[in-house]
């Protein structure tokens, strides 16, 4: 019975193929096996869609499962159950475990874990540097022969740039991005969130933007004198998108993602909406939430193709990592269970485009990696060869409520908030594998 | 002993006290702070009895919880909190469960187990205080949080100027020094400007605020490099402790431009008004933001602002116990 499946009557965006409209969608046999305006398929399941978007399985460029090291924040199993809820049937798995994936033993054993609990699909990132520390480039065919997507140090900027420059030209010859959280920590000092009045008036550590903005001409300099492929991780700061703006102007390579968080909230959420400032150790995140003036630049940038790809950068968090004085606390928001209310919401507010959005959830982020070359039918709706859709409710009225989650991360400031959209179902690997129940997400 | 200081609670045009912790002075009413210098006043005068003591808040248990050094501000508070009658528990960051990992929440947790009303404490780290007030149901009183607040601090300044003064509708204040990160020089301005005076914050453009000054009814705090022409007709000059750290970070060039450009010295203070206030909330270094000839001159009010902090902070330990017990 969950072999067949007829998704009716849905809003199919399906933005690699340039389907937009009213739809029925089979699933069959493990694959969309067809999408048709009418389709009559006698002893299917049926999902009555009508209302609701149909996309293809969201592909997510930046995730945190925390496993091997550290499983007291999350498992691979938790994570990828929480992706799945969230929609995301593609991941790619930042480095940032101990060990970290920066030879191929490692890698092996990783991706071994990853077949084993994955409730998605995973692909590895690979190390840039040995330890993720920035002295010794990692052996980087070893770990493209082993499967890895792209190369990152993740929250660890090469701070080198000789060190970077041929990372660049080792990994371009490769064939794979280098995706580069781009930041100038000798700029700040340890900064716990953006730069500005808030951080002013609450007496934080600030990070200034001009430290992110610096971080992405240097890369994108180095880029072009090493010739090869760039991703910029997480773009945050107005300034940030206008040098990545002239860049892709010049014709370089170079894609960028924007994460939901930095889309939809502001620095205000570490002060909060009391008299008294909340310091909400939950809207800490690294590169942080910035003014509301970057917020709409990020909008206006993620609407006209200069950013590709919206990446969740989903970072749970044990309670204990959290509940601390701001400075002593974590970075990180678990993103994966409200990132589509969060977007959905940005569109019920003529915010985001829907059919941008889900572009930038699908076929953008698996052209920034290749995945769709990697993953057949990943990131589009093609018959035959295509095997996950995400079936949203863009009018569900729904709460944040964290203590439901999958994921172990309870690390969000949107907790108890009222957000308009969700995902409604998943079907993975041709599979009904998850439905909402309830007024929650 | 006395049973009680002269009533103050019920007055200031029938304000109460009803907040459980006190955090900082940006959300306090002006009708709030005249009730605690009201309180102060009476509790100043408790203070000059020959028995300056009473047994007010007998049977209260404060903790002072320092988790950085501290001279004046624990000993004024335990002093206050004895004054009042209150048990005093001291404990300090070295030396306790801190030190064997214990988190805030924890100790403040296990001080309220223990029965303490009333913690003090201060924090290296700011908005510490306020994540404790959020996990615990004994008062909270910031004794100072990073570069964050320092209410305790700006009320007794308040008190000090207020008694000198009167009114200080229109009246001039400059706070001098490293105005970014001093918790005092931001809970003197809210203050200060919820009492109508003009505040004006000087120091070197990196130690000085660029994209936030607290503001009261569209009244902000000015902002300046400039302490030869801010000093000129000023009612108030307050110098704030310069950390000899800013220079190895690179902040300024030396202490010795420091001194040049922003020392409060007797030439500069000859510009402002006669007579005019020189405040530091110590603790001071000699010779740097002040010279020694005006921290010891006529002018010098340093030390009536220690024993000004003991009745101030007698006001708000009996004002918070006080609501604690209802």
């Amino acid at each position: 019975m969950t072999d067949r499946i007829l998704v009716r009557g849905g809003r199919v965006i399906d933005p690699a193929r340039g389907v937009d409209g009213v739809l029925d969608v089979l699933v069959e046999s493990g694959y969309v096996a067809d999408i048709r305006s009418r389709i009559d398929a006698a002893g299917a399941r049926v999902i009555d869609a009508a209302g609701c978007v149909v996309a293809p399985g969201f592909v997510d460029l930046h995730a945190h499962l925390r496993e091997p090291g550290f499983e007291q924040k999350g498992t691979i199993a938790t994570e990828t159950e929480a992706a799945l809820r969230g929609g995301f049937t593609t991941i790619c798995a930042m480095p940032n475990t101990r060990p970290a994936p920066d030879c191929g033993p490692v890698l092996e054993s990783i991706a071994d874990r990853f077949r084993r609990d994955g409730r998605v699909r995973i692909l590895p990132i690979g190390c840039i540097t040995r330890g993720r520390e920035g002295r010794e480039l990692a052996e980087l065919a070893e770990l493209a022969a082993g499967g890895v997507i792209a190369f990152s140090d993740d929250g660890s900027p090469v701070a080198d740039p000789r060190l970077m420059r041929n990372a660049l030209a080792l990994a371009g010859a490769l064939g794979l991005p280098l995706s580069e959280h781009c930041d100038s920590p000798e700029m700040h000092t340890g900064g716990a969130m953006n730069e500005g009045a808030v951080s002013e008036r609450l007496g934080l550590s600030g990070q200034p933007a001009a430290a992110e903005a610096a971080a992405i001409a240097r890369n994108i300099e180095l880029a072009a004198a090493a010739g090869a492929r760039l991703h910029i991780a997480h773009v945050t700061t107005a300034r940030g998108v206008e040098l990545i703006a002239e860049a892709k102007q010049r014709g370089l390579p170079i894609t960028c993602e924007v994460t939901p968080s930095h889309l939809f909230l502001t620095e205000d959420a570490v002060a909060g909406g009391g008299p008294e400032p909340a310091y909400d150790t939950n809207a800490k995140i690294n590169p942080p939430l910035r003014t509301e003036a970057d917020r709409r630049a990020l909008l206006a940038a993620l609407d006209d193709g200069i950013i590709d790809a919206i990446a969740t950068d989903h970072a749970p968090h044990a309670i204990e990592d959290k509940l601390l004085e701001f400075e002593d606390a974590a970075f990180g928001i678990s993103c994966f269970e409200s990132a589509a209310s969060s977007l959905l919401t940005l569109a019920a507010r003529g915010e985001l485009r829907l059919e941008r959005m889900v572009q930038a959830l699908t076929s953008a982020p698996a052209a920034c990696f290749g995945i769709d070359r990697r993953i057949p039918g990943a990131g589009r709706l093609e018959p035959g060869v295509s095997r996950d859709l995400v079936i949203l409710d863009p009018a569900a009225e729904v709460t944040v409520d964290p203590a439901r989650w999958a994921s172990k991360g309870k690390n969000t400031p949107l907790a108890g908030q009222r957000l308009r959209g969700a995902v409604r179902a998943v079907i993975f690997d041709g599979t009904l594998a998850w439905e909402r129940e309830g007024a929650h997400v | 002993m006395l049973d009680a200081p002269p009533a103050a609670s019920a007055s200031a045009e029938g304000t109460a006290w009803t907040r459980k912790d006190l955090l900082d002075t940006d959300t306090l009413t002006r009708a709030e702070i005249d009730l605690i210098l009201e309180t102060a006043r009476a509790m100043r005068e408790v203070r000059s009895r020959p028995v300056s003591k009473v047994s007010t808040l007998r049977g209260t248990t404060v903790a002072t919880l320092f988790y950085e050094q501290s001279t004046r501000t624990r000993a004024s508070f335990e002093v206050a909190a004895k004054a009042l009658g209150a048990d005093v528990v001291n404990l300090t960051a070295s030396g306790s469960s801190v030190e064997k990992g214990e988190t805030l929440i924890d100790t403040v947790r296990t001080l309220e187990a223990i029965g303490t009303d009333v913690i003090v404490m201060r924090h290296h780290r700011s908005g510490a205080p306020h994540l404790a007030a959020r996990h615990t149901s004994a008062a909270i009183i910031n004794g100072g949080d990073g570069t964050h607040a320092h209410p305790t601090q700006a009320l007794l300044d308040l008190f000090t100027m207020t008694g000198r003064l009167g009114s200080l509708e229109g009246r001039k204040v400059i706070i001098v020094g490293d105005i970014l990160h001093s918790r005092v020089a931001r809970s003197n301005a809210w203050t200060l400007l919820k009492y109508g005076a003009d505040v004006t914050f000087c120091g070197p453009a990196t130690l000085l605020p660029r994209h936030f000054v607290p503001a009261v009814d569209g009244r902000r705090c000015a902002v300046t490099t400039d302490l030869d022409a801010a000093i000129e007709d000023a009612d108030v000059v307050m110098a704030l402790r310069m950390q000899k750290e800013r220079q190895q970070r690179g902040l300024i060039p030396s202490l010795r431009e420091y001194i040049a450009r922003y020392q409060v010295n007797a030439a500069r203070l000859r510009k402002a008004k006669p007579g005019a206030l020189l405040m530091h909330p110590g603790p001071m270094n000699e010779g740097i933001e002040l010279s020694p000839e005006v921290a010891h001159g006529a002018q010098s009010l340093i030390e009536e602002q220690v024993a000004n902090g003991v009745a101030v902070r007698m006001a708000l330990l009996y004002l918070i116990a006080a609501r604690s017990r209802t």
